[in-house]
């Protein structure tokens, strides 16, 4: 029977069917990190329980940590403790950690894939909506609360019911100044903030498949904002020589077999998908987004929506969503002056993303008043980015690199936008307070935020290009 | 965990749709390592001016005439972040039940591990619902799990509601997932010899 992608590796994780009911499924990577596992260690104590498969399990500190003077103790109390008890726990259940200081540190959806822990046809979960990021090398990865946390520790299985699944079909060549991260903006601007709840994604055609995994890893990684568990991208030549001869990669004789085994993961020709979605590269501009969830997002040339294109019922949410904003229906959104520039997060802060701000931002100086932080998602991209020499580049230009970290995408640190304040950020949601109480945020490429930064104002970036 | 059946309450109606965890329970909170005393920042940047101790009263959980274990929500409710500390702040608040016509897919399985029970209506009796309350806020709800069905007390108008017949069970005495893949824990082992 032909099958998807989805359904090959979802079939062979199924331990036991329940009638009436979820399927036990077995989960072969389990990624922790310092904010969301605490209570499950705490359920495993209490329930005088051991981590079933610690092997199975990797953890890092990431959503918590200062990207500042990571050498000294975390200044702040509630956060050390935090960071201290996932030490604590790892230790004491055998679990590997990649804390502050290890040369593997770093953002938990970043260090997967380029450790090489990532592999296709995997089972992923993570206490963390943006495990679908992994779904970019073909296996099954999703984000799960701390009591499923406690789960996979305890029996490395989770109840699942299996998602419908969706496909979305993006064609042709992007037009100059388009990225991957203007792919996904455009999908979510055209089904909606909860367009693909209840499903599963896999994204193909012609624009995906020419795509780097860094880019990949930026469509997949959003897949959550449209309401989709995971999102993913069958496996290429290009997934595997993204591969070959990382840390955990297999090698030798065994990586022969696993390609070939990868090679077999790809939605059959005659595959059934619950719903199919097309579009066509050549549409998508670069985007920007204006209110307060993602799929609130226009071409950068667009103007926000007039209260008369919205329909009746949604209007009190719209108007408290562009209040919040200090936004005017109808206006346009080209020209806005911006107080902050934040390029990092799971969704874009790998060494590709850094190459590209760089490459445009070389020679030029970010304009009077702004700042603008960079936080590399890793540790291994810092280095990177200090071997090419990128971080001269970002100091010439006026740009703050930091150490990596989750940072201002979610203001858990002291990494906070100020209230009122307007942030371009390459990071994922828009939301209310997310990157700190009343910041305000226009989600963005990372080559628009690096226009921003060095115009102050939103910017078509075609035309410094 | 406790067990959960019938619910009647009134209702705190929260009209708003794409409420997502980040409203719920800001990630500045998140700190704890405990799952206990969410509740106090619920909805904390709604609740409170500009971070301070200030309670607008225009927000409905500062407004006295609206309170009960049943909280009502707007379309796709619990969306983003997968935390669920959203949960366990609703939980601890004092809500047994939520009611949307939309639940985000990772806080309706979290809830649902915390006996926090979301119940999905159609949008006409959401709105059924917010326009009862509106007319008199002591309107009691009846949302009863056994049965699958949600009522509008005063005005006898009734929808059923699904929810899969696993996780009624878990619901309806109390036990949790993790009781069950324990007890399979041989079943698990045999898989992983097999693969």
């Amino acid at each position: 029977m032909a099958k998807t992608l989805f359904e090959k590796i979802w079939d062979k994780h199924v331990v036991k069917e329940i009638p009436d009911g979820p399927s036990v499924l077995y989960i072969d990577r389990h990624f922790i990190h310092e904010v969301t596992s605490p209570q499950a260690f705490k359920g495993l104590e209490k329930r005088g329980l051991q981590v079933f498969r610690p092997k199975q399990v990797v953890a890092t500190a990431d959503h918590n940590v200062p990207t500042l003077n990571q050498h000294l103790p975390i200044k702040e109390e509630l956060s050390r403790i935090q960071v201290q008890t996932l030490t604590e726990n790892c230790k004491k259940f055998g679990i590997d950690l990649y804390g502050l200081g290890h040369p593997y540190q770093g953002i938990v959806h970043v260090i997967g894939p380029e450790l090489g822990v990532t592999q296709p046809g995997m089972t992923m979960v993570c206490g963390d909506s943006h495990t679908s990021t992994h779904g970019a090398f073909g296996a099954i990865a999703f984000g799960i609360g701390t009591s499923e946390v406690e789960m996979v520790l305890a029996t490395q299985c989770l109840m699942q019911s299996k998602p419908k699944l969706m496909r979305i079909n993006v064609d042709g060549e992007l037009k100059t100044g388009v990225v991957s991260k203007d792919i996904i903006l455009y999908i979510i601007a055209q089904i909606s903030a909860s367009g693909a709840t209840g499903y599963f994604v896999e994204y193909a055609g012609s624009a995906i498949r020419s795509l780097s995994m860094e880019a990949r890893m930026t469509i997949c990684n959003m897949s959550i904002e449209m309401g989709a568990r995971g999102g993913m991208i069958a496996p290429d030549d290009i997934t595997f020589d993204y591969m070959k001869g990382r840390t955990f990669a297999p090698q030798g004789e065994a990586w022969d077999k696993a390609v070939a085994y990868w090679r077999t993961l790809y939605s059959d020709a005659d595959a059934k998908f619950d719903k199919e979605i097309n579009i066509a590269a050549a549409a998508i501009e670069p985007m920007i987004t204006y209110g307060t969830n993602p799929g609130m997002g226009i071409g950068v040339t667009g103007h926000i929506p007039a209260l008369s294109e919205i329909e009746e019922k949604e209007k009190p949410s719209y108007e408290k969503s562009l209040h919040y904003m200090g936004l005017e229906p109808g206006a346009n959104i080209k020209g806005k002056k911006i107080d902050y520039v934040f390029i990092g997060s799971c969704t874009n802060s790998r060494i590709e993303d850094l190459r590209m701000v760089a490459s445009f931002v070389k020679g030029k100086k970010k304009a009077a008043g702004v700042e603008v932080w960079i936080v590399p998602g890793s540790k291994q991209v810092e280095q990177q980015a200090i071997q090419e020499g990128i971080d001269k580049v970002f100091a010439e230009a006026g740009f703050m690199l930091r150490q990596p970290g989750c940072s201002a995408c979610l203001g858990m640190n002291e990494d906070k936008i100020p209230a009122g304040k307007y942030c371009i950020s390459t990071s994922n949601r828009n939301f209310e307070g997310r990157q700190g109480p009343n910041a305000r945020t226009f989600l963005a490429s990372p080559l628009t935020a690096a226009a921003a930064a060095v115009t102050g104002e939103v910017t078509d970036i075609r035309e410094l290009i | 965990m406790s067990a959960i059946n019938t619910v009647v309450s009134s209702i705190v109606p929260l009209p708003i749709e794409n409420i997502d965890t980040d409203q719920i329970i800001p990630a500045r909170f998140l700190k704890a390592t405990s799952r206990d005393g969410f509740g106090k920042n619920l909805f904390r940047d709604w609740r409170y001016e500009n971070d301070s101790e200030a309670q607008p009263k225009d927000f409905v959980l500062n407004n006295p005439t609206y309170t009960g274990k049943i909280l009502v929500a707007g379309k796709n409710f619990g969306c983003g972040s997968s935390r669920e500390h959203a949960a366990w702040a609703i939980k601890d608040y004092g809500f047994d039940v939520v009611v949307s016509s939309f639940f985000a897919d990772i806080f309706r399985n979290n809830a649902l591990n915390n006996f926090l029970l979301p119940v999905i209506v159609s949008e006409g009796f959401l709105q059924k619902i917010f326009a009862a309350t509106e007319k008199d806020a002591a309107t009691q709800v009846e949302v009863n799990l056994e049965k699958q069905y949600i009522k509008i007390t005063t005005t006898g108008e009734q929808e059923s509601f699904d929810i899969n017949a696993y996780k009624k069970t878990c619901l309806l005495n109390g036990y949790d997932d993790i009781d069950y893949l324990l007890s399979i824990r041989n079943d698990i082992e045999a898989y992983e010899a097999a693969k």
